[in-house]
């Protein structure tokens, strides 16, 4: 009886903090879901003009990285971003890369080539700034939760495994619908014990 | 395409009115300031696709093409580099000779310039920025 009732008290406490076993480091930059706001839609076209919308990937955990090429701290991002998107495509991920080169495309095409960038890109402009907060220091990378969300916002080079961290964790935070699911699975399992 | 609020990264000093006497060259030096923790590439960067320093002026019908003589930059080491980049810090000058030509009218008049950077932290970059310059100056035959 005691073990089993150990056991429901695990269960609940997983759904309701998401059985992560992500770094406490990640859950500290990630803004808690109450404090998400929604990232701002966009369409634009990607290097091989097909239309990119931000509202396409709900469902997915997004890094949307602000970038250019003549940012030097972006150009160290690049390769960690090319590893995540090969580690995590599969699992729900996606990176999208907005770069703010005045000359566009004349630029940014021969840069993805060059550097063999395996995730989508695209050109930015002032309004697109303006909606995430006037972007004013490359790089600036959002990471958007599977709901469209904001969870966290960096300015600035950071580290590799802060990214890392932070995308682990989005993926394995329950997705919405999952924890009411679960509790009334439990509270069916309670009432019938 | 974007503006910034990087107004106090990278000062000039306003030139003073220089007087120039028509058919002779003159130099103009520019004082250039770095706000302390930020660089700006130099006029020649390591990258290809770093965006270098330009100083560029619009003399009209006073002078010929007017030269541009930068200091030696600094090759400095930053952590998103694996290289040293060409850089210039702090305060430095830019010299800029103009060869006043021998029709140029006598009076006062303004030389407009335009001194274009990219500046950057060891963490991140700001968009490039143009200043616009006056240059005052004073023909005399």
């Amino acid at each position: 009886m005691f073990h089993r009732a150990f056991a429901l008290i695990v269960l609940a406490a997983c759904v309701f903090t998401g059985c992560s076993n992500s770094p406490t480091s990640a859950k500290a930059a990630v803004k808690a879901e109450k404090d998400r706001k929604p990232a701002p839609d966009f369409s634009l076209k990607d290097a091989n003009g097909k239309t990119v919308k931000l509202s396409d990937y709900r469902g997915k955990v997004v890094l949307l990285n602000f970038w250019a090429t003549w940012c030097g701290p972006c150009k160290i991002e690049i390769p960690w971003f090319i590893d995540f998107e090969q580690q995590y495509k599969d699992r729900d991920f996606a990176i999208l890369g907005i770069s703010l080169d005045d000359d566009g495309w004349e630029s940014v095409k021969p840069y993805i080539e060059q550097r063999k960038i395996n995730y989508r890109i695209m050109v930015g402009n002032d309004e697109l700034s303006q909606q995430y907060g006037g972007v004013d220091s490359l790089p600036t990378t959002f990471v958007i939760d599977r709901e469209g969300r904001i969870a966290s916002i960096h300015i600035g080079l950071v580290s590799k495994s802060e990214y890392q961290d932070e995308i682990v964790h989005l993926l394995e935070a329950p997705r919405r619908g999952t924890n009411r699911t679960a509790a009334r699975g439990i509270l069916a399992f309670v009432r019938a014990e | 395409m974007l503006s910034f609020g990087q107004n106090n990264v990278l000062s000039v000093t306003p030139p003073e009115k220089v007087t120039a006497k028509a058919g002779t060259t003159i130099e103009v030096k520019l004082s250039v300031h770095v706000r302390p923790g930020y660089h700006i590439n130099s006029n020649q960067p390591s990258d290809e696709y770093l965006i270098p320093l330009k100083l560029s002026w619009d003399p009209g019908s006073l002078s010929g093409a007017p030269t541009s003589l930068y200091p030696k930059p600094s090759m400095e080491k930053y952590s998103f580099s694996e290289k040293p980049l060409s850089v210039y810090t702090g305060g430095f000058e830019i010299t800029t000779r103009f060869g006043i030509k021998d029709s140029a009218s006598s009076g006062p008049a303004t030389i407009p310039g335009k001194l274009r950077y990219q500046a950057c932290t060891d963490r991140l970059c700001l968009p490039p920025k143009t200043v616009e310059i006056q240059l005052p100056i004073e023909i005399v035959k």
